[in-house]
Order: structure tokens, then sequence, then C-alpha cells
């Protein structure tokens, strides 16, 4: 798969920039119709945004109909209420401080550990670990998930750290796959000079492996946030503290209260769905090139 | 690979390597194996998630074929898959090639197709919901639509399509990248020739789009299959199990009688079997595929 992904590569990271004379061949025949298609096929991706948009801005009198219908007049205030009842700014650092500490604590750690596997898988114990750990991949989670909550409950993990220890843990399979290809794909030459030059192993690591790098780690780190901040199922079971929900999870707790007033719930869904929303905006080309490339390894 | 033999990275350095994959198999051993091994050391007794316990050797899992809700969870959650993982491959490919095609706003358009991948399901599960339940009824009275205008998510037959619609949606835009990713490795001379040798759309698809992204397609096909047996969020968000346990998937079940029902023993007992269930998939869908990428 490494000769696709050389191949691919160069595409994908500079969408933008094709020769100019390619470029001009390239619209002279563009497809219309196919085009008109996309087009139509995006609908459905915006159908529900906008259902949700609309329906966030109006009264609950107005629901009726298709639900299609234009809001007469915005009523922000439902965002206000939203704000109060879901107690977001809460659930929204809760889940920025799992996120963000799951991506550090995955990206340092699990590069440190494929290094490590990938420069010695001639050696049967780093064999069998790298099977190891690709091995729980197989694994579904709900085998381990009572067993897990009880255990994180006894070791007083039940909260946001145990989040981040077990994002961190078990992104560690899937990590691990992609690095070790991405780090065996990096040639020995450096290391050896470094090593000559009386380097330790870990200052190999951190100061020559580590920043090469970083595709991967752009790749890895992106998977990790989409995972940290979407996921449902383990603050559900993982976290015993009120204080301690993330945006999802808040969602689900006070789902009961909106039974009546759908557009303050509407619009509750859009504050949680906003702030990952508006980063993508901004990074739109980095994060699918960043899948990409993750995909061809 | 010859390079990884080199006498002096081979003979100088294995102490400190230990000390970097140490810790984390500790903590992976504790945090998911101990788990694992625990779940099915339980899954022999009656334990019902506190109080006294004892074994009761195989009797869960004989329990587990008589019981109708359990053989219920598996067939929702087989019929679910299959149609979701088939219809999520097709409409990706698909889209995946029109992407690929000589479009305008490329970038803008694979943006577009890659937002449901961001935003959580159990939200827009909740937007679904509404779609579902409100919006669908009301445009199929305007139009006249007998058979829409009740909420598909409130017939028992029927709440199961909700799911697969709105997990489709969701899995899609993943799915859609990697198939763009798999299709960019093909150079266009290939189509160029073929186009000049007068082969048509359809057989161009056929002995050159398709055999050539085959590892693609089977890790779309073994992921997607893999996932959607694990369904949970979508129908916590759109049916919650019903009407009745219609759509009630073995995550819940297992979440449910686990976690609310006193059932511990018995739903990791069920759980167990899932893992061997999902293994034994797995490596028969890698075997069933991969001989047919290599037959072409």
């Amino acid at each position: 798969m490494t000769a696709t992904a050389e191949s691919a590569a160069p595409r994908t990271s500079a969408p933008s920039g094709p020769a100019p004379r390619a470029l001009r061949r390239d619209r002279a025949k563009i497809n219309w119709w196919l085009t008109a298609l996309v087009a139509v096929c995006s609908l459905t991706v915006l159908i529900p945004l906008y259902l949700a948009v609309v329906t966030a801005l109006k009264t609950p009198d107005q629901l009726g109909g298709t639900g299609f219908e234009l809001p007469v007049g915005a009523r922000w205030e439902n965002f206000a209420e939203a704000w109060t009842t879901v107690k977001f700014p809460r659930a929204l650092l809760n889940i920025a401080l799992v996120t963000v500490g799951a991506v550090l604590l995955t990206l340092l750690t699990n590069s440190m550990v494929a290094y490590a596997i990938a420069r010695n898988l001639h050696r049967k114990f780093f064999k069998g670990l790298y099977l190891y750990f690709i091995a729980a991949l197989f694994v579904p989670f709900p085998i381990i998930l009572l067993s897990v909550v009880k255990e994180t409950a006894i070791l007083g993990l039940d909260n946001q750290l145990g989040l981040i220890l077990l994002y961190t843990v078990y992104g560690l399979s899937f990590n691990i796959f992609v690095y070790v290809a991405y780090i065996r794909s990096i040639p020995l030459e450096l290391e050896e000079a470094a090593l000559t030059d009386g380097a330790s192993t870990w200052t190999i690591f951190w100061r020559i492996i580590f920043p090469l790098l970083g595709p991967m780690n752009a790749t890895v780190g992106i998977l990790t946030c989409l995972w940290a901040w979407n996921d449902f199922l383990l603050p559900l079971v993982i976290l015993s503290d009120p204080a301690a929900q993330t945006l999802p999870l808040a969602q689900f707790i006070f789902q009961g209260q909106f039974n009546t007033n759908y557009p303050v719930a509407f619009a509750s869904y859009l504050l949680a769905l906003a702030p990952l929303l508006l980063v993508y905006l901004f990074a739109q080309r980095w994060v699918v090139s960043g899948v990409m490339r993750g995909s061809t390894k | 690979m010859s390079t990884l033999t080199r006498p002096n990275v081979g003979r100088k350095t294995p102490r400190v390597f230990y000390f970097m994959v140490l810790p984390a198999l500790v903590i992976f051993a504790v945090f998911h194996t101990v788990p694992l091994l625990s779940g099915i050391y339980f899954s022999f007794t009656n334990y019902a998630g506190y109080g006294e316990w004892s074994f009761v050797g195989l009797s869960n899992y004989i329990n587990l074929f008589r019981d109708d809700r359990i053989l219920n969870a598996y067939g929702f959650t087989f019929l679910f898959a299959i149609v979701s993982t088939i219809a999520v491959n097709v409409i990706s490919l698909a889209v995946a090639i029109a992407l690929n095609g000589r479009i305008k706003f490329k970038t803008g358009f694979r943006g577009i197709f890659f937002i449901p991948n961001i935003l959580s399901i159990l939200i827009v599960g909740y937007v679904f919901n509404y779609l579902f339940s409100n919006s669908v009824p009301a445009i199929a009275e305007a139009l006249g639509i007998n058979a829409l205008t009740t909420s598909i998510l409130a017939g028992a037959d029927t709440a199961w399509i909700g799911v697969v619609i709105l997990s489709v949606w969701q899995a899609a835009a993943f799915n859609i990248i990697i198939y763009l990713a798999g299709l960019q490795t093909i150079g266009g001379e290939l189509y160029e020739a073929a186009s000049l040798d007068g082969a048509s759309s359809w057989r161009q698809f056929r002995s050159i789009t398709f055999p050539l992204i085959g590892a693609f397609f089977t890790i779309n096909m073994v992921l997607s299959l893999k996932n959607f047996l694990q369904v949970f969020d979508q129908i916590v968000s759109l049916t919650a199990g019903g009407p009745g346990t219609s759509t009630e998937s073995i995550s819940l079940l297992i979440y449910r009688g686990g976690f609310e029902g006193g059932e511990y023993g018995y739903q990791t007992a069920n759980a167990v079997i899932y893992l061997i269930v999902i293994i034994a998939i797995s490596f028969v869908q890698l075997r069933i595929l991969q001989r047919r990428e290599a037959s072409f």
C-alpha cells in the first residue's frame, strides 16, 4: 500500500496548486451535468442542517407544517434559553478539556510506542506486541464496557481524566497500525548519523523522528479529535459526576426537558454542533486531506 | 526492510525501546485485556453487577439462545448492518466517482460531503427524529402519499429503515473520502487508453476502477459492517430501541441489561457470543473479499 500512498500524497496535499496549463485544460472539459448532479446530492447533507437552523429560530406556535418553512422573525432567545438549560459553557469546557487532553496524550505516547515497535519488528517481543495491540481492533466495545466502568470507578477515574486516558489507550490499536507503516518508510540513515554523534534514542525520537511524523500526527490528531468530541457511549457510562458532562451527553440528559419545546431543543443542538463545525469551515481542506492520507497508509 | 537488520541499530539499543513500550503495555492490559478477561469470567456467573454471585456454568449461554429479546436484537442488528453496509458502499462509491470526475468546485463539494462525519451522530439523530416524525408525514400528506403519512419511526416494521437512513447519511461521509483517496491513486492515462479503445463508462468502471480500488473496497466493507454491528448512538436518539424492542441493537441490549437490568453476568455472556460473531464475520469477509480481489 505504500506505493499507492506516495502517488496519492502530492495530489491530496496540494489541492489548489496544479500547473496553470493543466487547470485551463481541466476547465475546458468541465462536466456541468455531473456538477449539477453532485450539487443535488450534496443537498441531502445540507437539508437536515437547514431544518435544524430554521427550527431553532421559530416560536413553538410556528412549528406545524413540514418544518421547512422559514421562521417569521428570528427568535434568538431560543439560543439564550438553550445556553442556560443545558449548562452549555460547562459542557463545552468539559468536552474541550477531554478532547485536547486525549489528542495531546495520544500524539505523544502512541507515536513513541509505534516508533519502538517499528524499529524492532524483527524482534519476537515487539512483533508480538504489535499483533497484540492490533488484535484489539476486533474486540467490540460492549464486551469490555461493564468491567471498564467498574475498574474506572474503583480507580477514581470516573471523570474527565479517565476519559482522556481511555481514548488514548483505545486509540492505540488503530494509531499504531498507521504510525508503524509510516515510520518504516523513514530511512534509518538519519538515526544512524545521530547515533554516531552520541545522541540517545530518546533524543533521536523527540528531535528527529517526532518532527518527521508531522503529517501522520495531523491525521491521528484529527481522527482522535473527532472521536473524543463526538463520542457518546464512553462518557455515558464512565462519568459519574453530572458536572463532568460532555456536550453529547448533556444533550441526552436534557432531552426530556425539551419535549414540549422543539425550537429550544434545536437551538441547543446547534450550539453543540457549532464549535467543531466552525473549526471545520476554516480547516476543511486540511482535515479532509489528513483523513485521506491516513486511509492510503 | 533490509536496513532494519543493520547491526549497530540491532545490537546496542534494545533497553530504551522496552522503556518506551512498557508503560503503554501495562495500561493497555489494565484497561483492555483485564476487562476482556474479567468479562469472559463473569459470563459464567449469575453476577447482577452488585452483591453476591456464584458460578452457573454454561447456563447463561444456553439461556441466550432461548431468549426472544436476544434473538430479536441479533435479527435486527444483522438486518440493519447488512442493509446499511451495502447501501453505504454503493452510495459512497458512486459519489466518490462523481467527485473524482471533471466537475467544478471539487474541494468545496468534497468538504460538504464530509460534514456528517464531524457531527455528533446522537445530536444529528434528534434532528432526523423530528424529520421523520413531523416533516416527512406533513410532506406526504400534502403530496397525497398515504404510505408515508404516519411516521416510519412509529411502526415496528418500518422503524429500522429510519435507523438505516441516519446511519448511511453519516457513514457515507467517511467512506466517500476513503474511496476518493483510492480513486486518486489511479492514473488518468488508463481511462484515456480505454476510451480510445472504445470502452463504455460502465466497462471502464468494471475493468479499471473497481479492480484497482479493490483494497479500499475490502477495507470499507469490513469496517462498515463491523461499525454497523455495534450501532448504538443512532438508536438512542432515533427510536430508543422502539417501538417495543423492534430496533433494540445488541450493544443497546448489553448496555441496558447490564447496567439497568441487573443482568451483568448474563449480558457479558451475550457480549462474548457477540465478540465471537464479530471476529468470525471479519475473518470470513476478509478471506472472501481478498480472494475476489486477487482473482481480477
